[in-house]
């Protein structure tokens, strides 16, 4: 039995967040009533002529080279004609032959090298409700067309075939939902739509360098869809090529509910777009001096930070530098704790854990609206320096997001100080072992829980306050005397 | 370079398609014949010697036109209503989508 | 006082600044002898009286009020039925668009509107522009008011028709291939096509973008003058308008043509260009010489092949720009069981037979196979045809060139026959192709009493020169004012 390699390819859109539509000054927020963000150019009335958004250039740009393309000098849009109700002129602007970018990569986390083709920019259409058949294409009596989408700027990017698990694809396309909302471009939101995938698939025998039948998935909606509709297509490609038979070159869609893919109803023809250079609109240029502009905007991007995170002077694991990585604000929370003195271990811990838990019932702007980076820092010193133990902090923190009280203000309400001082300390351990002679008696004989116990007992009696380390040492010291 | 076609009923029948026109066989007929006639007339060009020629897509010189990010007014449901042939719910109805 | 319809645009600017007439009069005297005459000339495809009359009236308060905007505050202007009127149907002569309402301005009836002029009527024209005779209209030709039966030209037949039967004092037309100088030339009026992007596009029903225009025709140089400076100007809403538009023109009129050098094509007189045009041609160049320009003798050599490209070209981006009426979101719906249905008997009812040829044509021209050796061709022979323009004026001011090989032609004469249709555009199309400016004046008469044109064709943006010259040609040749024989015609 021949052993199989998947090539996959990906086409990501991510819709750019500007304020306006990319060739008319319709606003793009998500969500509005039907046909509310329309004019006479969106809606491609006759007589309109676009005029391109310089920020959805520019930002475009700044994705390109984010992504490691090299940026051409000199582009231009054209037109792509098709015919679809969504669709007002019956062609699109995009780009064809000149796009913006050209030969960039995506290096993703697991170690997987992907090639970017090139990235080009162009105008969305937009939303088809179908009457009749629910959501389903070509089973409606009648399609309802709200051109709110129509004309907001759309970012394309092609990958090369490099991609060889449905597991990779999801990564992929997770490493550019975080690029793009680092650099502010995009939301990036499957569910809302302003990043959408659609899959190239083809299967070969190992070892073979040319490429197999190509199949187009469409219509996964997140990142699991992505990864199920891809892991159902190598099934099903296998079983085929396993049976002697070739896939069809066709265009197929995910079925979300059954987590298969199904073939588009109708003959699949090729389409001949008629490509030609947009007349209404001028070429474009890129200076290397208005690139240097560009690339200066760029932030600290998530592969850049994750190795930050895990070398000097952070040190993280590559689990807990991924984890603060993966929003941009929550590295940047953190990077303002550490900058504010507090280990970086720890700070990592609390973020990680109690900070990122709240988020559950809060967003994180209100939540560092609360709980500054600063004071933040100063609970986790508080911690380092012994004034109080981390269980105790982990009682002070949420009434720190309650009232948004500083720790050290709380602490001092509530007579939480640890108790580090040896002598008193000596005493109530004197006491308490003193007070449980069966423990003494399990202890003598090898029973390492009683030790437990007693500590425990220890804290109860000091409300938690009891230095962890000292009262260890000092049960222990007391129990061997006797 | 340029060649000379004499054009099938199908291969007008083709482009009409891909123009969401549809024409009846005397059309197809008529407009082929009428195409072929441009075709051969336009056919001439190959005279030129092209090679090198930068194409004209823009007969200006102009680049960079754009525009900065703002808003601006635009148009209500009303205005389309009131020029769509059908339009309910506050979108454009069309008749049913068949996949081409 | 003679009938005021007569008068061109800076008679009746003096007229109305001199207290002799009324906005208001003015304006009526034009619907009073459109009602006349219109019925024979089908120049207009809706009159808009009410709201001229309104117009009109307000414009009277202004002046009243010292607060008179300009030499076209208060003249009835008519508007060709391309460019988008807000709240007035604008049908681009197709069945396709009957009964859409715009709701926007195009920005050249924005500025129209802002100078204080006075909107008569929507003119007729080829559908979508596209042909030279106005026979393509969906709602009935125009006809020639010098001789009835004969085209009045096209694609801006209407306006070229009513400005020279005083149905208006002035219009907008738009050219992409001579569609204002070839109904000017056979109407005997001035009609300018200006350079690419001087004037904004944003509202004018594309036909071919990389080559439509909008321009004046007018009763005479000064009058198309003003209304260029009217409508001229970068607008932020067209990409391919310019910043910096040109010298301005109307200083330009009366400086003589003293000391300037105009060129002639020799391939432009080739044997078989009609005798009477030829006449009339020599009478424009002796008279330029008379005047103290002297002529250059220059080559196109390339000329034959403007035609071919154009109609490469032209075709292509106009099945590109009229894809998006599909009977979705505006004009015409013809029901289907499908959209694809629905696409097609909607487009199939809605466009009449050449805007389907043409659409044809750059369909295939644009098609997977075909588009190198068709479309990029052309646009490569385009580069081509720009330097050849460029070389011949750098051996003078501007270029002398007969308007069409023909004066106006019988109505059907051609209409079956695309190719001898496509071939009246011989000397306008290429201009287009060069983005350069072109206007077009009376020469003289045939001897059936039909208008022959004048064209000059100048550098881009610089139509100061075309001014310059053209209007003391205008002058020495005196036929500014001569009105065709309509029974009944004023003064």
């Amino acid at each position: 039995m021949p052993d199989f390699e998947t090539v996959i390819g990906l086409e990501v859109h991510v819709e750019l967040a500007t304020a306006s539509k990319l060739f008319c000054g319709c606003p793009t927020k998500f969500g509005a009533p039907p046909n509310t963000h329309v004019c006479p150019v969106c809606l491609g009335l006759p007589g309109v002529l676009p005029v391109l958004n310089r920020q959805a250039l520019e930002w475009s740009v700044m994705t390109g080279i984010a992504l490691g393309c090299a940026i051409s000098p000199r582009f231009k849009f054209d037109r792509k004609h098709y015919y679809y109700p969504d669709l007002p002129k019956n062609f699109q602007i995009s780009q064809y032959d000149i796009p913006f970018a050209l030969n960039g990569h995506l290096d993703l986390p697991s170690g997987r090298k992907v090639g970017i083709t090139r990235v080009h920019l162009e105008e969305d259409a937009g939303k088809l409700i179908h009457e009749g058949a629910a959501g389903q294409i070509g089973g409606g009596t009648a399609a309802l067309v709200d051109y709110n989408r129509t004309g907001i700027p759309l970012m394309e990017i092609v990958s090369e075939p490099d991609i060889r698990q449905p597991a990779e694809a999801a990564e992929y396309l997770k490493e550019i939902q975080k690029i793009v909302r680092y650099l502010r471009v995009s939301d990036g939101n499957m569910d809302e739509g302003s990043l959408r995938c659609d899959a190239n698939i083809s299967l070969r025998v190992m070892g073979e360098t040319k490429l197999g039948a190509k199949v187009e998935i469409k219509n996964m909606n997140s990142f699991r869809g992505v990864e199920r509709a891809l892991e159902h297509e190598v099934i099903r490609q296998r079983e085929l090529l396993l049976a002697g038979k070739v896939p069809a070159m066709e265009t197929r869609l995910f079925d979300e509910e059954s987590g298969e893919t199904r073939s588009m109803r109708g003959k699949e023809q090729a389409h001949d777009y008629r490509y030609f250079p947009e007349p209404d609109l001028t070429p474009f240029t890129m200076s290397p001096e208005r690139l240097e502009e560009i690339r200066k905007r760029i932030p600290e991007l998530p592969a850049e930070r994750l190795k930050k995170f895990q070398d000097a002077p952070f040190s993280l694991s590559e689990y807990d530098a991924q984890v603060l990585t993966a929003d941009q604000k929550v590295g940047d929370y953190f990077e303002k704790v550490v900058a504010n003195k507090a280990s970086p271990k720890l700070a990592s811990n609390w973020i990680t854990t109690e900070f990122l838990a709240l988020l559950k019932d809060s967003t994180l702007d209100a939540l560092v609206a609360k709980v500054s980076p600063e004071e933040m820092a100063k609970m986790i010193i508080l911690i380092e320096n012994g004034t109080i133990s981390g269980k105790i902090a982990k009682t002070v923190f949420p009434e720190m997001v309650k009232t948004g009280k500083t720790a050290e203000a709380i602490v001092k309400e509530q007579g939480l100080t640890q108790i580090a001082d040896e002598g008193s300390l000596r005493t109530e351990v004197e006491k308490i072992v003193a007070a449980n002679p069966k423990s003494i008696a399990d202890y003598k004989a090898g029973k390492q829980q009683a030790l437990g116990f007693l500590i425990g007992q220890v804290m109860k009696a000091t409300q938690g306050k009891a230095n962890p380390g000292i009262a260890n040492k000092l049960v222990k010291e007391i129990l061997e005397k006797l | 370079m340029l060649v000379y076609m004499a054009l099938t009923r199908e291969e007008v029948a083709k482009i009409a398609h891909l123009a969401r026109l549809e024409l009846t066989p005397e059309e197809l007929d008529k407009y082929g014949h009428q195409l072929a006639d441009i075709l051969v007339y336009v056919d001439t060009l190959k005279k030129l010697d092209l090679t090198g020629v930068e194409p004209t897509a823009h007969v200006l010189s102009v680049t960079d036109r754009d525009r900065p990010d703002a808003i601006t007014p635009g148009l209500d449901p009303d205005d389309i209503a009131k020029n769509a042939p059908e339009f309910r719910h506050g979108m454009v109805r069309v008749p049913r989508i068949m996949e081409d | 006082m003679p009938d005021p319809s007569g008068l061109s645009i800076h008679e009746a600017a003096s007229l109305l600044g001199g207290g002799k007439i009324s906005s208001e009069e003015l304006t009526r005297s034009v619907f009073s002898r459109i009602k006349k005459h219109e019925p024979k000339i089908h120049a207009y495809l809706a009159l808009t009286e009410a709201g001229a009359l309104a117009q009109a009236r307000e414009s009277d308060q202004r002046r009243a009020s010292g607060k008179t905007r300009g030499p076209l505050d208060g003249i009835p202007l008519g508007i060709k039925d391309n460019m988008c009127t807000l709240g007035t149907e604008t049908t681009c002569a197709s069945k396709i668009l009957k009964g859409w309402i715009p709701p926007y301005d195009a920005t050249v009836v924005r500025k129209l509107r802002e100078a204080g002029a006075v909107f008569t009527g929507k003119l007729n024209l080829d559908e979508f522009a596209m042909g030279s005779s106005t026979e393509n209209s969906a709602f009935g030709v125009t006809h020639n008011p010098w001789d009835l039966s004969r085209v009045p030209g096209g694609s801006s037949g209407g306006s070229a028709a009513a400005v020279s039967a005083d149905l208006c004092l002035g219009a907008l037309g738009s050219d992409t291939g001579g569609s204002i100088r070839q109904p000017a030339a056979l109407c005997g009026v001035v009609g300018l096509k200006p350079t690419y992007g001087r004037v904004s596009r944003y509202g004018l029903v594309a036909f071919a973008s990389s080559l439509d225009q909008i321009g004046p025709l007018a009763k005479d140089v000064e009058d198309a003058a003003i209304i260029l400076e009217a409508i001229e100007g970068f607008d932020e809403k067209d990409s391919t308008s310019v910043k910096q538009p040109g010298n301005p023109v109307r200083p330009a009129l009366g400086r003589g043509v003293k000391g300037m050098k105009f060129g002639v094509a020799k391939e432009w007189l080739a044997e078989g260009l009609d005798p009477e045009v030829r006449a009339s041609f020599d009478t424009a160049r002796q008279t330029l010489e008379k005047l103290g320009a002297s002529f250059v003798e220059v080559s196109m050599p390339r000329q034959e092949f403007g035609l071919p490209v154009y109609y490469l070209i032209a075709p292509a981006e106009a099945s590109s720009n009229l894809a998006r009426y599909d009977g979705v979101r505006y004009g015409l719906r013809e029901t289907g069981a499908n959209i694809i249905e629905m696409y097609k008997k909607t487009r199939n009812a809605g466009f009449g037979p050449e805007v389907k040829r043409r659409i044809i044509l750059g369909t295939f021209v644009l098609s997977a196979g075909y588009y190198d050796a068709y479309y990029l061709s052309a646009l490569k022979a385009r580069t081509i045809l720009r330097k050849d323009y460029e070389t011949a004026l750098a051996q003078c001011d501007f270029l002398l060139s007969p308007a069409t090989p023909t004066p106006a032609f019988k109505i059907g004469e051609k209409s079956g026959d695309p190719l001898q249709m496509y071939l009246s555009d011989i000397y306008t199309v290429s201009v287009n192709l060069a983005g350069l400016p072109g206007m077009v004046l009376p020469g003289g008469f045939s001897k059936g009493g039909l208008p022959i044109g004048i064209q000059l064709i100048g550098p881009a943006f610089r139509e100061d020169v075309l001014f310059q010259a053209a209007s003391a040609l205008e002058k020495e040749l005196g036929l500014a004012g001569k009105k065709p024989p309509l029974e009944g015609a004023g003064a």
